[in-house]
């Protein structure tokens, strides 16, 4: 009886979604800072004597066209992919967050501006935006995470201005101006604490569809390139053997919904756990 | 009674509108801008040491003004005065220091808090800002704060969500209190409480205001309340000051027809003391489209010709108690000369 009055609480303070996507996200995170003790074999060593090997005890995923060993290559590919996961969403989250919080604040003219500079992002299709500008800068991680950048502001620009915009109306944004306070001190200390909840919820599914993303463009020979092991890399390698070995597409593909599930399941968790107390 | 006399803080005339939003198309055909006249020449002294009740139907501007008052808002026209200064005109560490003398209490005690703040956080942030205690002096302070508006000790290092609303209401007078402000502005302090915790920050607000020496700006739709705590009542109708004077003459003796008529919509539990007069007809006219004349003369059951074409100002022969209405031309109390 006495454990169960003293665990109880601790329980409910988690939220059931933040503990399944903390322990998935957890898991992603220890391969992805120590896939050489996890990972069987090296990455991209081929081993001519075991091409397209089905999975067995050897190789539990299996290999691929050169010989290499799939689930040693899913297991270096969570370095290449968690680092897309963060790169590719905190500039974003960032910019968009300053900007939002600086623009929902002023109102008027700087929001007008900022309004159609939105609509003028949002009218092309997120991905064909971001591929475009790979293109021009040329392949490679660092491009895809400007390009991210360009573009991906807006949308955590939109969500903080918009929650901005209610939060200084209320009585206790009025009562730092009256105490004399800095905007400054009045958007970043008061208002934005209050605001940036969403912000985060959304940062967590956007962490996800960054990998989905990066591994978009890996597919594309617009991301990581070959021979890296990264998710999108490995099923665009395994396209070809889709009938044949379909363990080189398919356990990277596994990955990316596990890690897509917990940074979605985090995202659940956050937005109950953040939610301001009446 | 002398020291009550030194004028504090006063307004001149001040008006405030709020223009509604003209969309692109409006604006390039030059459609006029309409707005809603929430203040329409408020003037009034505002003497040391007083409690100065501002009463009147809801949308007649009296959270505007208690919002010029502190500067939230600037007034388009006409000007506040502080100790001789416009207060406009104040910049940088004036500014601040206007901010930390002529405080503000909200009415909502459930927005007026940031509930991500401790109340620790919120005091220690208006003592720091203000530079009121030197670092190693603020934990003091803030027990001494909250020993003022009686809330235990533990109460700082608690949310704005564990409290009550009467409790949140003590503890936005603490950080207004943290400034040591000389002019207290309480904006309906209490219509978002219990009855039954309505009267116990009342009269907090009332041993705070004699222990400090402060000077209070009392904003309320309670007649009884304001004729409580207040030494001189303003009645506001539709941003305009119509009758201004010390609280018992204004209450017993009314010289303006709207605070008649207000003072007899009252509910009155004696049935012996209940008013035979009808409540005031019709509605409060549009603040976007101002009567003609005299503002009231739309529901004023004395209205005659020259209300409708000159708008009274607030004058009357007795300088303690000043009346906007034609008919205290003509000398005699309103009250003696109509009503029978």
């Amino acid at each position: 009886m006495t454990v169960a009055l003293t665990r109880r609480p601790v329980l409910r303070l988690i939220p059931r979604p933040l503990l399944f996507g903390g322990i998935l996200i957890g898991l992603s995170l220890v391969l992805a800072v120590f896939p050489a003790v996890f990972a069987p074999y090296d990455p991209i060593a081929f081993d001519y004597n075991a091409l397209l090997a089905p999975p067995s005890r050897a190789h539990l995923m299996g290999t691929d066209n050169f010989g290499r060993d799939v689930l040693s290559r899913v297991i270096h590919a969570f370095t290449i992919d968690m680092q897309i996961a963060f790169f590719g969403t905190v500039f974003p989250f960032v910019i968009g967050t300053l900007v939002g919080a600086l623009v929902g604040y002023a109102g008027g003219t700087a929001d007008a501006v900022f309004g159609r500079v939105v609509d003028a992002v949002i009218t092309f299709p997120f991905l064909v935006l971001v591929i475009a500008i790979v293109s021009v800068l040329g392949p490679g991680l660092v491009n895809m995470y400007i390009a991210l950048g360009v573009v991906g502001w807006v949308f955590y620009a939109r969500i903080i201005a918009s929650e901005i915009k209610i939060q200084k109306r209320l009585d206790y944004a009025d009562a730092g101006r009256a105490m004399g306070y800095t905007p400054m001190r009045i958007i970043f200390r008061h208002l934005l604490p209050n605001a940036i909840t969403p912000g985060i919820v959304y940062l967590m599914t956007d962490m996800a569809l960054a990998i989905l993303l990066g591994s978009s463009l890996g597919y594309l020979g617009l991301g990581a390139q070959p021979p890296t092991a990264e998710w999108g890399v490995q099923i665009a390698e395994g396209k070809n053997f889709m009938s044949t070995a379909w363990w080189i597409s398919v356990f990277p593909g596994i990955a990316i919904v596990l890690t897509g599930l917990g940074f979605s399941l985090i995202g659940d968790g956050m937005a109950e756990l953040l939610r301001t107390r009446k | 009674m002398m020291e009550r006399r030194e004028i504090l803080l006063s307004a001149e005339n001040v008006s405030k509108n709020f223009a509604f939003p003209r969309s692109l198309t409006q604006r390039l055909t030059g459609k006029p801008a309409v707005a809603v006249h929430a203040l329409n020449g408020v003037s009034f002294d505002l003497h040391r040491g007083e409690t100065l009740g501002i009463v009147g139907e809801s949308g007649c501007g009296k959270s505007t003004l208690a919002r010029c008052l502190v500067r939230l808002h600037d007034c388009d026209e006409g000007r506040i005065m502080f100790e001789g200064r416009d207060v406009a005109a104040l910049k940088g560490t004036e500014r601040r220091q206007f901010n930390a003398r002529v405080q503000m209490i909200f009415q909502d005690p459930y927005s007026s808090l940031n509930p991500r703040m401790r109340v620790r956080q919120i005091l220690a942030e208006a003592l720091g800002v203000h530079k009121m205690k030197p670092k190693a002096q603020i934990p003091a302070r803030i027990a001494e704060l909250l020993d003022l508006v009686r809330l235990p000790a533990d109460a700082a290092d608690k949310y704005p969500h564990e409290f009550s609303g009467g409790q949140r209401q003590r503890i936005g007078i603490a950080r207004a209190l943290a400034v040591e402000p000389e002019v207290l502005v309480a904006d309906e302090l209490v219509s978002a409480l219990d009855v039954s915790v309505q009267a116990q920050v009342v009269n907090l607000l009332l041993q705070l205001q004699e222990q400090l020496h402060l000077t209070v700006v009392f904003v309320a739709h309670d007649l009884r309340l304001v004729r409580h705590i207040s030494h001189r009542v303003a009645v506001m109708y539709l941003g305009k000051i119509v009758e201004l004077g010390q609280t018992e003459a204004l209450f017993t003796a009314p010289r303006h027809p709207y605070t008649k008529v207000l003072l007899d919509a009252a509910p009155e539990l004696d049935p012996a003391r209940r008013s035979k007069t009808v409540a005031v007809k019709g509605e409060l006219p549009s603040p976007v489209n101002l009567p003609t004349g005299c503002l009231f003369n739309t529901r004023c059951p004395h209205a005659f010709n020259r209300c409708f074409t000159d708008r009274p100002v607030l004058t009357a022969r007795d300088p303690d108690h000043l009346a906007a209405c034609h008919l205290t031309d003509f000398g005699l109390p309103f009250q003696n000369e109509l009503t029978a």
